[in-house]
C-alpha cells in the first residue's frame, strides 16, 4: 500500500505540493504578524471588508457573464470586459447630459434608471453584435480558434470607443443623493456601497430565479448540459445562445454603472482590469456554475481589499496595496491548482474542462 | 446559409450594403478617414482615406455581385449597385445628420473635416448628397462588372493596384533610401509627387501598375513552363540554383543596413526583435499548442537581467558591470528557469485556462517589477539606466545600423533552432500534444518534460530578445512590458501562420513594420490587430503563409470533398 502511494508520487505533484505550501505559509506567517502588531484598529478593518463587499459583487455581475457563456459555450468571452465599459462609457454621456440639464439633480431616481437602461442596453447590443459576428461562425471549430477571435473582438472594440468617444478619462458627474455614509458602531458604509450591493444583490437574485424557476431558464440549463440533445428536445439553440450573451451583458452593463458611480471614471481601457478579475472571481466560484460565480467575485473582493494588508504587510513590504493584482493572480493559481473546479464547481467532466 | 437560393437576391444585396454602410460610417466615425486622408496615394488626386472608402465600396459591391456562375450579368450589376447604393446612402446620412446635430460632442472624431471630406469638399448638402449616392451606385456596377473579367487578368490587376498602393504608401523611405544615390534623383523627381507632396505621381502609378500586371499576367500564363524548365535541370544545377538564390538573400541581409539608413534600420531592428519573440511563441503556441498570454514575462525578465547585470549608473546599481555578452548567456539561462517555474504550475492545465493564467503571470511579473517592493533593486517606474551595448573588439555596437547585426545572428540562430527543432523528436512530440494530450500520452511521451521543454524553448528566445531590447534602449521600464506586446506576438504568429517559420517573418513585417512605417497605422494599430485576428480566424485560421500540417486539419471537410484535391 505504502509502497503504491510512493509510486504514484511524481515531480509535478512535489513541485505544486511546494509551491502551495510556500505560498499558503508566506500567507498565514503574514497575517498572524499583521495581526499582532495591531497597527489597524477594528474601523479601519471593517472599512476594507465593506469596500471588499462593495467591489466585490461588482465583480460578480460581471462574472455571471463569463459564467453563463462559458457554461453554454465553453468559451471564453474575452470580450465581456469591453461589453462592460462600452455601457458605463456611452451612459457617462447621458449622465453628463442630465447633470447639465438639472434633471438628475430634480429627480435623482428616475436618472439613475435611465443610466442603467442606457447602459444595459448598450451592453447588450455590444454583446449581441459579437455574438453573431465574432462566435456564430466558429461554433464548431477547434477551441484555440473562438478564444483567439475573442481576444481580437476585445481589443477591437477597446480601440473603437478610443476612436468614437476618445482616449480621455471621463468623469462621472457627482450626485448629490448619494453623498455621506451611515455610521453604526465601528461599521461605516457609505451610501454608494449600499446602493452597489443592494442593486448586485437584487439583480443576481433575479438571474437567480430567472434561470431556475422559468422555462426559458430551463432551456438555457438544457443548452449549458448538452447543445445536441437540448436541439433534439426542441429547443432553438441559437436563441438561447442568443439570451444567454443578452442576460450577461446586461449584467456587464449594470455593473459598468454601479462601477461608475463608485468610481466616477471612465475611460476606453477601463475594461481590463475589472474583467479579468472578475473573470477569476468565475474561476474561483466554479466556472459554468451561477451562484458560484456570485460567491466568487464576493470572496475576490473581500481577498483583493483585505489581503494586502493582511498577508504582507506584517511580512515588512512596503506599499502592499501595490500588490492587489498580485494576490488576486496568485489566488486565481492556486485555485486552479488545487480545485480546478472552484469552491462551488462541481468536478468537472472532461468534455466540460 | 442553407436556404440561400431562396431568400430574396435584391433583399440580401440591400443587406449586405447596410452592413457595409454601418462600416463605412464606423470608420469614419473612429477617425480613420480623416486620419488617413492626410496621405496621398496619388500625389494630388487621391488620398488614402478615400482609398480606404472606395476599397469598402468595392469589396462590398464586389462581395454581393458574386452570385453563382451562371447568374446572370444583369442580376449581379443590379445587387452590385443596389449593395453600393445602401452604402452610399448610409454615408450620406451620416453627412446630413452631422448637418443638423453636433456629434462631436459625444463623437470626438465627427469634425468638421470628416464632413468635408465625405461630400469631396462640397458646400452645398444637397448635390453632395446627390453625388454621394450616384458614386456609390456607380462605383457598385462597376466592381460587379470586375466579375466578367477573366480570373487571370483580375489577380493580376488586383496585384498591380495593391503593389501601386504599397509604393505609394511606402513613398518616404524609398525616397530617403534612393535619393542616397545622386543617380537616382531624376526617376525619383518622376514617379513620386514633387517635394511636400506624398504619394506616387500619376506617371509614377501608372508604370508601376503596368509594371506589376504585366509581371503577374506573364507568370501566371508561362510561369509554369518555366517552372517546369526549372525542374527539368539536373539535380546539381538545381541546388545551385537554390544555394544562389539564398546566397543572394544573404548578401542582401547583410548590406541592408547600409542601403537603408538608420531611420529604416531602427525599424528592422524592432521587427527582428519581434522575429524573435515570435519565434519563440510560435514554439509554444504553433508548435505545442499551449497558448500563453503572458509571453512578455520572458522578455521582461531578459530584459531586466541584462539590465541588472551590466548597468553602470543611475539611482540603481548592483555594481556588477558585466559586458553585454556576459550578461546574454545570464539572461537567456534566467528566462528558461523562468518558463520552468512558471511552467510547473500550469502542467496539468489546458486551454483556456492555461491563457488565462499565464495573461496573470505576466501582469505579476510587470506588477512586480513597478511595486516599491522590488524599488531598491529594480527602480520601481523609474527603471534602470546606461545599460552596456554589445561590443565587438574594442568597438559598441550603439547605432541602429551596428546593433543590426546582432540583431541579425540572433535571428537567424533563433530561426536555425526552431527549424531543426520542428522535425526533430521533441518537436514531433510537441505535436502530438497539440492535436491531442491524452493520446501522445498514451503513445509515451512524458508530458511533463515535453512541456517544459517548450516553455523553457519559447522563454529563452524571449528572453533573448529582451536581453537585446534592453541594451538596444539601454534603458527599462516596467511600461515597456505591458500585456499589448504578448498580443502584438500572437497576433503576428497567428497572421504568418502558426507553426510556420516564414509565418513568424512576414508576420512580424506586416504586424510591426507597417506601424512604425505608417503613422496613421500605428494609431489604430490595435484596432487592426483586433479587427485582422478576427477576420483570420473566420476566413483563413490558418494564416497566410500556412505550415503543411495545420492546413490540411483546419480543412479537413474540404479534402474529404475532393479526395484528389493538391
Amino acid at each position: 500500500m505504502r509502497q503504491r502511494f510512493f509510486n504514484r508520487i511524481n515531480f509535478t505533484d512535489v513541485a505544486l505540493g511546494i509551491i502551495g505550501a510556500g505560498l499558503v505559509g508566506l500567507i498565514v506567517i503574514g497575517s498572524f504578524k499583521t495581526l499582532a502588531e495591531g497597527n489597524y484598529t477594528t474601523r479601519q478593518w471593517l472599512d476594507f471588508v465593506v469596500f471588499g463587499i462593495a467591489q466585490g459583487s461588482i465583480y460578480a455581475l460581471i462574472a455571471l457573464g463569463y459564467t453563463l457563456v462559458y457554461g453554454i459555450l465553453r468559451m471564453i468571452n474575452f470580450a465581456h470586459s469591453e461589453v462592460f465599459m462600452g455601457g458605463a462609457f456611452t451612459a457617462y454621456f447621458a449622465a453628463d447630459a442630465m447633470a447639465k440639464s438639472g434633471f438628475l439633480k430634480a429627480n435623482t431616481f428616475i436618472s439613475i434608471l435611465i443610466l442603467f437602461a442606457v447602459a444595459m442596453a448598450t451592453s447588450v447590443l455590444i454583446g449581441v453584435l459579437v455574438e453573431r459576428i465574432a462566435y456564430r461562425p466558429l461554433r464548431r471549430a477547434p477551441r484555440l480558434v473562438p478564444l483567439i477571435t475573442a481576444i481580437g473582438a476585445s481589443f477591437f472594440l477597446q480601440y473603437t470607443f478610443k476612436g468614437l468617444y476618445g482616449s480621455s478619462f471621463k468623469a462621472y458627474p457627482e450626485i448629490a443623493a448619494l453623498k455621506g455614509n451611515y455610521t453604526w458602531g465601528d461599521l461605516n458604509i457609505t451610501k454608494i456601497q449600499i446602493v452597489v450591493i443592494v442593486s448586485a444583490a437584487l439583480l443576481m437574485l433575479g438571474l437567480y430565479l430567472y434561470v431556475q424557476y422559468t422555462k426559458a431558464g430551463k432551456a438555457m440549463r438544457a443548452v449549458s448540459e448538452d447543445k445536441d440533445v437540448a436541439a433534439l428536445m426542441g429547443i432553438d439553440v441559437d436563441a438561447i445562445i442568443v439570451r444567454t450573451f443578452v442576460i450577461g451583458a446586461a449584467l456587464a452593463g449594470a455593473a459598468g454603472i454601479l462601477y461608475a458611480l463608485t468610481f466616477r471614471q471612465v475611460n476606453f481601457f477601463m475594461g481590463f482590469g475589472p474583467g479579468i478579475k472578475a473573470f477569476t472571481a468565475a474561476v474561483l466560484g466554479g466556472i459554468g456554475n451561477i451562484p458560484g460565480a456570485m460567491v466568487g467575485g464576493l470572496f475576490l473582493g473581500l481577498f483583493e481589499s483585505v489581503g494586502p494588508i493582511l498577508f504582507l504587510d506584517g511580512l515588512n513590504v512596503p506599499a502592499p496595496y501595490q500588490l492587489k493584482d498580485v494576490i488576486a493572480f496568485t489566488l486565481l493559481v492556486l485555485v486552479l491548482l488545487f480545485r480546478p473546479s472552484g469552491i462551488l464547481g462541481e468536478r468537472l467532466s472532461r468534455n466540460k474542462a | 446559409m442553407e436556404n440561400e437560393s431562396k431568400t430574396n437576391w435584391w433583399l440580401k444585396a440591400i443587406q449586405t450594403g447596410l452592413i457595409g454602410g454601418i462600416v463605412a460610417v464606423l470608420v469614419s466615425l473612429i477617425g480613420m478617414v480623416e486620419s488617413f486622408h492626410e496621405r496621398d496615394i496619388i500625389a494630388g488626386q487621391i488620398t488614402m482615406g478615400e482609398t480606404l472608402l472606395l476599397l469598402i465600396v468595392v469589396s462590398f459591391g464586389y462581395f454581393s455581385s458574386r452570385g453563382t456562375e451562371d447568374t446572370p450579368l444583369s442580376k449581379r450589376l443590379t445587387s452590385g449597385a443596389l449593395t453600393s447604393l445602401m452604402i452610399g446612402s448610409l454615408t450620406a446620412g451620416l453627412v446630413l445628420v452631422g448637418k443638423v446635430v453636433n456629434l462631436r460632442k459625444v463623437l470626438v472624431n465627427a469634425s468638421p473635416n470628416l464632413y468635408k471630406i465625405l461630400t469631396f469638399e462640397n458646400e452645398n448638402t444637397t448635390t453632395a448628397v446627390i453625388v454621394l449616392l450616384i458614386a456609390g451606385a456607380v462605383i457598385g456596377l462597376l466592381a460587379s462588372l470586375v466579375h466578367v473579367i477573366p480570373l487571370i487578368w483580375r489577380r493580376a490587376i488586383i496585384s498591380g493596384l495593391t503593389i501601386a498602393a504599397l509604393i505609394a504608401l511606402l513613398q518616404d523611405l524609398i525616397r530617403i533610401t534612393l535619393s542616397r544615390f545622386p543617380a537616382f534623383s531624376e526617376s525619383i523627381a518622376w514617379m513620386f509627387g514633387s517635394r511636400g507632396e506624398e504619394g506616387l505621381s500619376v506617371n509614377g502609378a501608372l508604370v508601376v501598375f503596368i509594371i506589376v500586371t504585366a509581371i503577374n499576367f506573364f507568370s501566371a500564363t508561362r510561369g509554369d513552363a518555366v517552372r517546369g524548365r526549372v525542374r527539368a535541370l539536373p539535380s546539381g544545377t538545381q541546388t545551385a540554383l537554390r544555394w544562389t538564390s539564398w546566397g543572394l538573400l544573404g548578401a542582401f541581409l547583410l548590406i541592408w543596413p547600409q542601403i537603408a539608413g538608420p531611420y529604416l534600420s531602427e525599424v528592422s531592428n524592432s521587427i527582428g526583435l519581434f522575429i524573435l519573440m515570435g519565434l519563440g511563441l510560435n514554439i509554444v503556441v504553433g508548435y505545442a499548442g499551449l497558448l500563453d498570454l503572458g509571453y512578455v514575462a520572458f522578455y521582461a525578465l531578459g530584459a531586466y537581467t541584462m539590465a541588472v547585470l551590466t548597468t553602470t549608473g543611475g539611482e540603481i546599481t548592483a555594481n556588477i558591470e558585466w559586458t553585454f555578452w556576459q550578461a546574454l548567456p545570464v539572461a537567456v539561462l534566467g528566462a528558461v528557469v523562468a518558463g520552468v517555474v512558471l511552467g510547473i504550475p500550469v502542467l496539468k492545465i489546458r486551454g483556456d485556462y492555461l491563457a488565462i493564467i499565464t495573461l496573470g503571470f505576466g501582469e505579476i511579473i510587470r506588477i512586480m517589477f513597478l511595486s516599491d517592493f522590488l524599488k531598491p533593486y529594480l527602480g520601481g517606474s523609474f527603471g534602470i539606466v546606461l545599460i552596456a551595448s554589445p561590443t565587438l573588439g574594442s568597438t559598441a555596437l550603439k547605432t541602429p545600423q551596428t546593433l543590426y547585426y546582432v540583431i541579425l545572428a540572433a535571428c537567424l540562430v533563433a530561426l536555425f533552432v526552431a527549424y531543426r527543432l520542428r522535425d526533430s523528436r521533441i518537436g514531433r512530440a510537441w505535436k502530438a500534444i497539440r492535436e491531442d494530450e491524452d493520446v501522445a500520452q498514451a503513445m509515451g511521451i512524458n508530458l511533463t518534460t515535453t512541456k517544459l521543454l517548450a516553455f523553457a524553448t519559447g522563454a529563452a528566445f524571449g528572453g533573448l530578445s529582451g536581453a537585446i531590447f534592453a541594451s538596444k534602449l539601454s534603458t527599462v521600464y516596467p511600461h515597456s512590458f505591458v500585456l499589448l506586446v504578448s498580443i502584438n506576438v500572437l497576433a503576428l504568429i497567428i497572421v504568418g501562420g502558426m507553426g510556420s517559420l516564414p509565418g513568424v517573418v512576414v508576420g512580424a513585417l506586416l504586424l510591426v513594420g507597417m506601424p512604425e512605417l505608417l503613422r496613421e497605422f500605428s494609431e489604430f494599430r490595435l484596432l487592426i490587430y483586433g479587427a485582422l485576428l478576427i477576420a483570420m480566424m473566420i476566413s483563413k485560421p490558418e494564416g497566410f503563409l500556412p505550415e503543411a500540417v495545420h492546413k490540411r486539419e483546419l480543412h479537413e471537410s474540404d479534402n474529404v470533398s475532393h479526395p484528389a484535391g493538391a
